[in-house]
């Protein structure tokens, strides 16, 4: 118990200090840290968002990532934002890989099953076009054919940095233009 | 050449681990299977090919087998006179029975012979959301992306009868953030009777996909079979087709491609162990083992350009170098890491609530394990003292210093036993790697001849990915095309074992069990 606690306080509050790596760059030439997209998150949403993960034939390198999302450093939690196992506590559909013919059907049953205004994100590169697994007898290329996509977050996969900067992008873009706050 | 106790007509392909590839008839295709069964040896992989051309070729069905010397053997069976089937070989391994229905699913070639107990002729793969007289390997297939398409089936579960018995379905869309995949148990309040599974949700056609990549471009569709072996299957790829068309590699890309084989180890057993704490409660486990795992993603991104080193393996060498200040920052991250993990460690083994989750639970004993041919670092778990770094070893591995990790308990205790033993291991390889590294270049031009005139060829690749054995069989076609690329994955094997290792377990324990062993999804369905 003590060594537990020992290395919780040595541990601290990681997320405090961001490293320089997890800065980057969004949109024009504009750079957002981790802490500043916290806030941004925070200042639009003012209340919690939700979100179901449905791997449609990634290589489970989509996954890793927003398992990474969830480490201590990006503190996602903490943001209001969170994972959830129903798609009837949803707000935000998160697909990724290139939609495989035999999760049609699931994914199609996960949207039917959240409760509206549903959010649609197509997570990287194969869920935007079906990558380099492209289209075939397995796949459909994309998420596009199946959903209608609100919004796509590019990259191979795409880093927890990118997942959050796309997820404010589109939560933005569904506000009306006023209520959005001028950063 | 003498196989077992066979005379088999085969010769030496230039692999940098020993491989030896032949042409069997029909009739020694079953014994050479049966003679290497009983001088201990196992079957790897088995995958067929279309090698018709108009009115001349055939089908041709592959398998490969490691014999205990610490040779690789890899038999190609024509079938004559445009035969579909071929004798299965479940009878002897009964584990090979989804890598059969896979193939009657991908080139219509069906496994015949079998007793009733292990035939199985139901799809696989295949789900019906694509006609059943498609079969995407075969040469008349072509690429289809149109056309009218039938909806997902249906799957004919075997179901256990008896007073009190129900099922729980579980799937494809699991709880959590992870691959989808289907689960149906079987059984009486909390006990696990029986668990079936269905995979294939995210077959993505990628064996077929291959046949559309330059040979050159291959690697960037093996390192994404299955994303979190990237390195691995990347390295298999490339020496795949290293030894195809004789390309040198330089000894400083060699050795930095074990470095990253190593840091890919690492990255996911941190992980695993993570998830092994946070499946039995202790989410702290989850926070701790995530944040280093997160440290050393960053550092592969700062080196190498890519958190999960991807396309970082290339073929001829490895693209990017490291400096001395890079190798400093590597030496340093090791110090580090290895501190934070002895003291979880310490934490994991002296956790009475946690090891009473861990022991005895979802145990594969050392005799279930063989039978079912067990891979990887859950095979070592069960005392199955393997590994291709140390059985199998190319270089550098010839060269470096190495202890195997192996414990008997086969339960997830030992799996997570394992994982921390490796994690030490592979920080000591790393070191060894980092202070011996060739001098020079770490790419191979390649050679004058242009790519799109080389000439066909087969070739093989054979790493111990951190999962298990990865295996890259490649038949190159002239002209830097790809005839028949089978990557396979340590999950075929290690997937029917889950199905043993949960039985008489309780429901809740699944996700622990399931963690422990982590299979790949994606590697699987391909």
């Amino acid at each position: 118990m003590w060594k537990i606690l020992g290395r919780i306080a040595k541990t601290g509050i990681a997320t405090e200090a961001p490293p320089a790596a997890a800065a980057q760059k969004v949109g024009a030439g504009e750079t957002a840290s981790v802490p500043r997209l916290h806030q941004e998150i925070l200042d639009i949403l003012g209340r919690a968002l939700t979100i179901r993960a449905v791997d449609a034939g990634s290589c489970n390198g989509c996954e890793l990532e927003l398992n990474a999302l969830n480490n201590i450093y990006y503190n996602l939690e903490g943001l209001g934002i969170k994972f959830v196992a129903s798609p009837r506590h949803a707000d935000l559909l998160l697909v990724s890989g290139p939609v495989t013919r035999n999760m049609v059907l699931a994914v199609q049953q996960t949207y039917a099953a959240m409760p509206a205004p549903k959010l649609v994100v197509a997570l990287g590169a194969c869920a935007i076009d079906g990558g380099i697994f492209g289209a075939n007898y397995a796949t459909l290329g994309g998420l596009a054919p199946v959903l209608p996509v609100d919004h796509v977050i590019p990259g191979c996969p795409p880093e927890p940095v990118d997942i959050l900067a796309g997820i404010l992008d589109v939560v933005r873009r569904r506000l009306p233009p006023e209520s959005v706050p001028h950063v | 050449m003498k196989i077992a106790s066979l005379d088999l007509a085969v010769h030496r392909l230039p692999t940098p681990f020993p491989l030896l590839h032949g042409e069997v008839r029909v009739s020694e295709w079953s014994a050479a299977a049966l003679a290497i069964a009983e001088a201990h040896g196992r079957l790897v992989s088995l995958w067929g090919r279309d090698d018709r051309r108009g009115e001349s070729g055939h089908f041709v069905m592959s398998a490969v087998y490691a014999l205990t010397g610490g040779t690789l053997v890899w038999l190609d069976l024509p079938l004559l006179s445009r035969e579909e089937s071929y004798p299965g070989l479940a009878d002897i391994y009964p584990y090979v029975i989804r890598q059969q229905r896979a193939v009657a699913d991908l080139l219509g070639l069906a496994a015949t012979g079998e007793s009733e107990e292990h035939a199985d002729s139901r799809p696989w793969l295949a789900h019906g959301a694509w006609s059943a007289d498609y079969f995407p390997l075969r040469r008349e297939a072509g690429e289809r992306t149109s056309g009218e398409w039938p909806s997902a089936s249906d799957y004919p579960f075997v179901a256990v009868a008896g007073d009190g018995v129900h099922e729980i379905a579980v799937g494809p869309v699991h709880a959590g953030i992870i691959e989808p995949g289907h689960f149906r148990f079987s059984v009486v309040g909390e006990k696990v009777l029986r668990l079936e599974q269905r995979l294939g949700y995210v077959h993505k056609g990628i064996d077929q996909r291959f046949q559309s990549l330059p040979a050159s471009e291959g690697y960037r569709l093996a390192g994404r079979v299955s994303g979190d072996s990237t390195v691995a299957c990347a390295w298999a790829y490339c020496m795949a087709l290293e030894a195809a068309w004789k390309l040198p590699v330089p000894p400083r890309a060699v050795w930095l491609r074990a470095l990253l084989l190593e840091r890919e180890r690492i990255a996911n057993h941190l992980g695993d162990l993570g998830a092994l704490g946070n499946d039995a409660a202790f989410a702290f486990g989850l926070a701790q083992f995530m944040r280093l795992k997160e440290d050393w993603l960053r550092l592969n991104k700062a080196l190498f350009g890519h958190r999960y080193l991807m396309d970082v393996v290339v073929p001829g060498g490895i693209a990017g170098d490291i400096d001395a200040n890079g190798i400093e920052g590597l030496l340093a991250q090791c110090v580090a890491i290895e501190a934070g993990i002895r003291e979880l460690h310490d934490i994991y083994d002296e956790h009475a609530g946690l090891q009473d989750r861990f022991l005895t639970t979802g145990r594969v004993t050392t005799e279930q394990a063989m039978a079912l041919g067990l891979t990887g670092l859950a095979g070592r778990a069960s005392g199955i003292a393997r590994d291709v770094r140390l059985n199998f070893p190319a270089p550098p591995y010839t060269e470096l210093e190495f202890t195997l990790a192996c414990k008997s308990g086969g339960d997830v205790a030992a799996r997570v036993a394992v994982r921390f033993d490796e994690v030490f291991e592979s920080l000591r390889l790393i070191r060894q790697i980092l202070r011996r590294l060739p001098s020079g270049m770490v790419r191979e031009e390649l050679p004058s001849l242009l790519e799109n005139e080389r000439p066909g060829g087969i070739g093989a690749g054979w790493i111990e990915g951190w999962r298990g054995e990865i295996f890259v069989a490649l038949t190159l076609a002239p002209g830097n095309r790809i005839a028949r690329c089978h990557c396979h994955d340590p999950s075929w094997q290690n997937w029917p074992v889950l199905e043993h290792a949960v039985i008489g377990n309780i429901v809740p324990d699944f996700p622990l069990i399931n963690k422990s062993f982590n299979l790949s999804y994606s590697g699987h369905d391909r």
